[in-house]
């Protein structure tokens, strides 16, 4: 069975992040970027499933900016088999359209049975691509499990949304997503990060995929305008003098809060 | 009744567990009347009398029509059936954008529509507007941090809306029912093998797009104490929220977390208990109007978002403030 798990780079939430005023792009010089929470989660599930059967192949997907290499490779040394970059300046500022378009055409040269993603990223937020690639795959889509069962031929899980929760199954080959309910990833040892120097590691340009990222003709989002919002400022700070409660009521009394 | 307005807003109505149109509704509709006129779908198993009764109230929120759907699939097919009928919609209304809520059965239904349609999507937007040249949708974007503003180049935007972001309204409108027939694609669908509701104390309001929202963090040490944060939302009305360490705790279910990988909330009140304040709680949080929180540690950053600060112990400053609050109405 192939898994291919999609990892995205993202600049790390723990950090400042800046958008470029003039592109809208992520300004990537003004914070560290990481291999995105999620993204490991999903690997994660790969990896358990890949321990816990016979011939199961763990493949790492990502679109990418070049230097992000060094990233995917931390899910290469964590256990992934192989890895596949789609590194192309013509794709940096792809909307959600051409990035599934292009992931969709590079999972179908790798071929696969089960894709995990992570069911919402933490810069674009979109929450949307699981559902795009399956479409574009034409496989079911299952997303948002915070449980998972991989079996020979299916997948199921737990789907949790705000007022009801699933059990659902999909045959494979799907298209899944994980929330942040599945355990943490594992880290990488010494071991696995001396072995994924030598595991496969392709880089792949759109033209490799037969995807023309400046193709007019395919309508596109296109962000018309940015502003920054000026940071929010501290306020009133007391120490609780055993009157700490009433202050609050106090002040909340004062602004009509209360 | 084949002649749809030229400036027609498609919005998929959602359904609550059992039937009854979905709070976001109101504010798909609201938004739809903004940018043209809304015309609303509605796709629900048949029999079950729930067409009237959603054109009823889909019509009361603003929509020129409602079309319905009526088939089995929504019942045992994840996706794919809502897909398929807002194709068919859309297709018969030629709709200058589609506007479905951002919640997880909408963007998993507005992704494989849009892909299906190769249409752009803008995701998550808190506003929306039309200038020359068409949907313009807004967005509140890292955090908070910044606002844009995104279009199509050309043809259907579709949008999905957060929910509890819209405040306008759309005035009421004559019921105008029209079923639908359904195409199916035929597209391999996820099996539903069960549902169930998840309960919610009634009386309190859902965090989404609450005015007021008290939440607690780790600080509140235990489940059982976590009781003292819903004690203070129920005597200010308030919606109960948490930090992920709360959630991860297992205080309280995952759709309480606010943050940057939870909800985004934007009230007039925000309380935080307990609450350290790192970047991914108030990625969630920081919009809000006036931030109170309590912390018993002089230097956790959520001080330097809080408009009222009170450094102390939350299991003697909150049953002090509740009691002042009760103090007050009698
Ligand atoms: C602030 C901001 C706002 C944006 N708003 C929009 C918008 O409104 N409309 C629009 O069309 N585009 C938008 N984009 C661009 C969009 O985010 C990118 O196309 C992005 O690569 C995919 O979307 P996502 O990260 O939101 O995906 P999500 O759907 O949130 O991602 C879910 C999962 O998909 C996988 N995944 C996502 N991207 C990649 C990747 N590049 N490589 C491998 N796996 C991946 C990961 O497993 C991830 O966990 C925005 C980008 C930013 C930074
Ligand atoms: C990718 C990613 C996404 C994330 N998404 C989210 C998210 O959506 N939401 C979120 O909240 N976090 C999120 N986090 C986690 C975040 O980094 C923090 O770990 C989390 O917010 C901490 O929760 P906390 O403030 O409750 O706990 P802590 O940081 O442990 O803080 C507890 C606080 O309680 C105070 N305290 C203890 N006892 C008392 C008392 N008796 N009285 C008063 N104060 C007391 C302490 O001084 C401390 O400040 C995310 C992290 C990552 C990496």
């Amino acid at each position: 069975m192939k898994i291919i798990v999609l990892v995205k780079e993202v600049p790390d939430t723990y950090g400042e992040r800046k958008l470029d005023l003039e592109t809208g792009l992520a300004d990537r010089a003004a914070s560290e970027s990481v291999l995105d929470e999620i993204s490991e989660r999903a690997l994660e599930v790969a990896l358990a499933h890949a321990g816990s059967a016979d011939g199961v192949e763990v493949v790492l997907l990502s679109m990418a900016p070049e230097s992000a290499a060094a990233t995917i490779r931390k899910g290469l040394a964590m256990g992934a088999a192989s890895a596949v970059h789609i590194a192309d300046p013509a794709l940096a500022g792809a909307d959600l359209g051409l990035t599934a378009r292009t992931l969709a055409a590079a999972i179908r040269r790798t071929g696969f049975d089960l894709v995990i993603t992570g069911n919402l990223s933490t810069d674009g937020s979109g929450g949307v691509l699981a559902a795009m690639l399956a479409e574009l795959l034409e496989v079911p889509n299952a997303t948002a499990l915070s449980s998972v069962e991989i079996t020979a031929d299916s997948v199921s899980g737990t789907r949790s949304t705000d007022d009801r929760a699933m059990r659902v199954s999909a045959p494979l080959p799907a298209v899944i997503s994980i929330t942040e309910a599945l355990p943490d990833a594992r880290l990488p040892n010494f071991k696995g990060i001396m072995a994924a120097k030598k595991k496969p590691f392709e880089t792949l340009t759109a033209a490799d995929l037969g995807i023309e990222p400046q193709d007019l003709s395919v309508a596109s989002s296109i962000m018309t305008a940015i502003a920054e919002k000026p940071p929010r400022t501290a306020g009133v700070k007391i120490t609780d003098e055993g009157d700490g409660g009433t202050k609050i009521a106090e002040f909340l009394i004062e602004n009509r809060l209360a | 009744m084949t002649d749809y307005p030229a400036d027609a807003i498609l919005v998929l109505l959602e359904t609550s567990p059992t039937g009854e149109l979905a709070k976001s509704a109101t504010g798909l509709l609201g938004a739809a009347a903004l940018i043209g006129t809304p015309v609303a779908l509605a796709v629900t198993a048949p029999g079950r009398g729930d067409a009237q009764a959603l054109a009823e109230q889909a019509a009361a929120a603003g929509a020129e029509r409602t079309l319905v759907v009526e088939t089995d699939a929504v019942q045992t097919q994840l996706t794919v059936p809502q897909v398929d009928a807002l194709a068919a919609a859309a297709g018969a209304v030629a709709p200058d954008a589609v506007l479905i809520s951002n919640s997880i059965e909408g963007r998993d239904i507005a992704g494989r529509f849009a892909a299906r349609t190769s249409a752009p999507i803008a995701v998550d937007a808190i506003g929306v507007s039309r200038d020359d040249e068409g949907v313009v949708a807004r967005h509140s974007v890292y955090g908070g941090a910044y606002n844009l503003e995104s279009a199509a180049t050309f043809g259907p935007l579709v949008v999905t809306v957060r929910q509890g972001a819209i405040e306008s309204r759309a005035e009421a409108r004559p019921i105008a029912l029209e079923t639908l027939e359904l195409q199916a694609s035929g597209a391999e669908a996820t099996t539903i093998e069960s549902v169930e509701a998840i309960e919610e104390a009634s009386s309190r309001p859902e965090l989404r797009g609450a005015t007021r929202v008290v939440s607690g963090g780790r600080g509140l040490g235990s489940a059982e104490k976590f009781a003292l944060v819903e004690e203070l939302a129920d005597a200010l009305g308030a919606a109960v929220g948490a930090s992920r360490a709360a959630v991860d705790a297992g205080y309280i279910p995952a759709n309480h977390q606010v943050g940057q990988t939870g909800v985004s909330v934007s009230p007039q009140l925000y309380i935080a208990l307990g609450i350290s304040g790192a970047i991914q709680h108030k990625a969630g949080m920081q919009t809000a109007k006036n931030i109170v929180a309590v912390n018993k540690d002089p230097d956790a950053p959520i001080f330097e978002v809080a408009d009222f600060g009170v450094v102390g112990d939350v299991f003697t400053v909150v049953p002090q403030l509740i009691s002042a609050l009760a103090e007050r109405k009698r």
